[in-house]
């Protein structure tokens, strides 16, 4: 009976510090792990600022936010038709924004991250997939002039990224300040 | 003098006694073949990766800005340093070579199966630490190519469900890849190499525990059925190692770039991708396997990294999956015939991976993609198929050999 107790106090103690040294070993390794994510500077290039004044229309210009490269097409009136006829048809991804309404602030403007939501490659120029969008070459990924995903393995519609317009809408606003 | 030496260490460090018993009096089955080399090749590759890589680690720089030129500045400048890369990006190659086919080998003769499971995890293991390394060192020349695999592959980090988002950013330290990136692959694969060393010993430990299987499969008598490593294997390794060194070296010298993308000579642009991103050809199988699943819809991605994951991960299983009670093919009939068609569709998938995914074949009548799912099929059929013939008894083995 007393070593029977005494076997179990020992379990007890060894389960206990075996915890609290799991967890110690846990807690040294959460700086390591957090080193990887994005340092301060990173972070701090949060915005970047475009001069859209001079972008004629069906003219399409790539820019980089936070190293990824964005789109920014002054759609011509084809092609904003376009975009609303495929409002109409039954989407590869319907969650919003999905309408083109909802993707665009101004309708000439199509502003969206060119970072295939497949396996983020960079999809090629406007008017060189099918739907008048943009092909992905890496997997054969197509979308269209609303940068909504229309045909092969993407599973997702192209980001649209936050943005303003400034100056009279001369000058785009890409992010949000962070803090 | 030698031997006195020898016994003063000996008296505090049995160092004889190792090299006798693990080495030189090592009993290796008498009628091993040449299938027998590439452990022995991989080991060796090892080595001149370590070598190489240290050496030229010593004039390459890790930052976004300066690693393409330091690259070139390798090939120009320093004093042969066009020979340690070559030497060092074909010996990725004939690495991949080397261990497929050692791989293979213990798939065809049963080496992977009782007792020898902890020594072939242990293979596998090795296998994902060697593709980890190679992915990470070919990011390193910063080069077109670098860039877009690194963003290809890291992406596919993103499919696991609710973190993989966040993963991604953490894996990269950005929004992108980066500088971040570049600088922690850097170190990441200098370092791997020498845990993967660190496995190749555990590798030797639990070979030899339980010894090396033979071209028979069946165990073998001590004695009689066996002679000590040295001298036997040790010339004959060395003979491997020969030929291998003239195959190696043919390409060292003469076709440097055979192996290498063009594209990978222009440096990373992160605002273009190249019209037709291809991996170096040791990952062209497994990429092909990730892009023929995309009929999911929006599971596709998933489902695509699982198979492509589970296409390796599957080799952990396998020595259950074979209920034969034979080892070795060259009395499994079927087997045998499963096999060979296992083997030539991996090349089949690897064309299908270095072709454009829309690829079509007789004018569009045969796109590739289904033949990539066709294949991917056969891949996996293969493991099922084996368990099958050997669970339902439906292959009758030939009869075995009394001993080699
Ligand atoms: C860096 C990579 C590797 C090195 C340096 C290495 C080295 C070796 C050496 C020297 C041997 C003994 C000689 C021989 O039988 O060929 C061996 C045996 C073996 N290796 Fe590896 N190996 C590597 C990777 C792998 C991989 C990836 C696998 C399997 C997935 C594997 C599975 C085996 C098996 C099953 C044996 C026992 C062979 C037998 O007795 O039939 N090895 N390895
Ligand atoms: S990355 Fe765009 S289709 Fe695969």
């Amino acid at each position: 009976m007393a070593i029977e107790a005494e076997e179990n106090r020992r379990d007890f103690l060894i389960l206990a510090t075996s915890v609290v040294g799991l967890g110690g070993v846990a807690g040294a390794a959460w700086p390591f792990i957090r080193s990887w994510s994005p340092s301060a500077d990173v972070l701090a290039q949060a915005t970047t600022e475009v001069d859209i004044s001079a972008l004629q229309e069906g003219q399409m210009i790539t820019v980089p936010w936070q190293g990824k490269p964005v789109f920014v097409l002054k759609r011509t009136a084809e092609q904003i038709a376009s975009a609303r006829e495929g409002d109409k048809v039954k989407l590869p991804d319907p969650n919003p924004p999905s309408k083109d309404a909802e993707r665009v602030k101004r309708p000439e403007y199509l502003v969206v991250l060119a970072v295939c939501s497949h396996l983020g490659c960079v999809p090629q120029p406007i008017g060189t997939g099918d739907f008048g969008g943009f092909l992905c070459p890496c997997h054969g990924s197509h979308y269209d002039t609303s940068g909504r995903i229309r045909q092969g393995p993407a599973p997702a519609n192209l980001t649209v990224p936050d943005y303003d317009f400034k100056d009279d809408g001369n000058t785009l606003v890409i992010g949000k300040a962070v803090g | 003098m030698f031997k006195s030496i020898m016994e003063w260490v000996d008296a505090r460090l049995p160092v004889s006694d190792l090299i006798k018993s693990q080495a030189t009096e090592y009993p290796t089955p008498k009628n091993l073949n040449y299938w027998w080399n590439f452990g022995s090749l991989a080991l060796f590759v090892l080595i001149v990766m370590l070598a190489t890589g240290l050496f030229l680690a010593m004039h390459y720089k890790p930052d976004a800005n300066l690693a393409f030129d330091s690259v070139e500045h390798i090939m120009r400048d320093v004093n042969f340093g066009w020979l340690l890369r070559y030497l060092h990006a074909n010996g990725a190659t004939f690495f991949f070579v080397c261990v497929y086919i050692h791989i293979l080998r213990g798939m065809y003769y049963g080496s992977h199966r009782s007792p020898r499971e902890i020594l072939w995890w242990f293979g596998v293991i090795i296998f994902f630490a060697l593709m980890g390394t190679a992915f990470m060192g070919y990011v390193l020349p910063w080069g077109q190519m670098s860039y877009w695999g690194a963003a290809v592959i890291t992406n596919l980090v993103s499919a696991i469900p609710v973190v993989g988002e966040e993963l991604v950013v953490w894996i990269l330290g950005g929004f992108s890849v980066g500088d971040p990136t570049l600088n922690r692959f850097f170190v990441l694969h200098f370092l791997f190499p020498f845990v993967v060393f660190g496995l190749v010993i555990l590798h030797m430990w639990a070979l030899h525990a339980v010894h090396s299987n033979n071209p028979d499969g069946i165990d073998v008598h001590e004695g009689k059925d066996t002679l000590p490593f040295h001298p036997y294997y040790t010339i004959k390794d060395l003979y491997g190692v020969g030929v291998f060194l003239m195959v190696y070296l043919a390409f060292v010298f003469f076709a440097p770039n055979f192996f290498l993308e063009p594209d990978n000579y222009i440096p990373a642009d992160p605002m273009k991708t190249p019209a037709h991103i291809v991996p170096e050809w040791y990952f062209l199988p497994f990429y092909a396997i990730l892009r023929s699943i995309d009929f999911l819809g929006s599971f596709s991605k998933l489902a695509g990294v699982v198979a492509m994951g589970g296409a390796i991960a599957i080799l952990f299983i396998l020595p259950w999956l074979d209920r034969s009670p034979v080892r070795s093919f060259r009395y499994r009939p079927l087997s045998r015939q499963l096999f060979w068609v296992f083997v030539l569709d991996c090349f089949v998938l690897g064309w299908v991976g270095y072709n454009p995914a829309d690829a079509t074949l007789f004018d569009g009548a045969l796109p590739l993609i289904v033949i990539g799912r066709t294949a991917t099929a056969v891949y996996f059929s293969y493991f099922v198929g084996l368990w099958l013939v050997t669970v339902l008894k439906i292959e009758k083995p030939k009869p075995l050999p009394k001993s080699i």
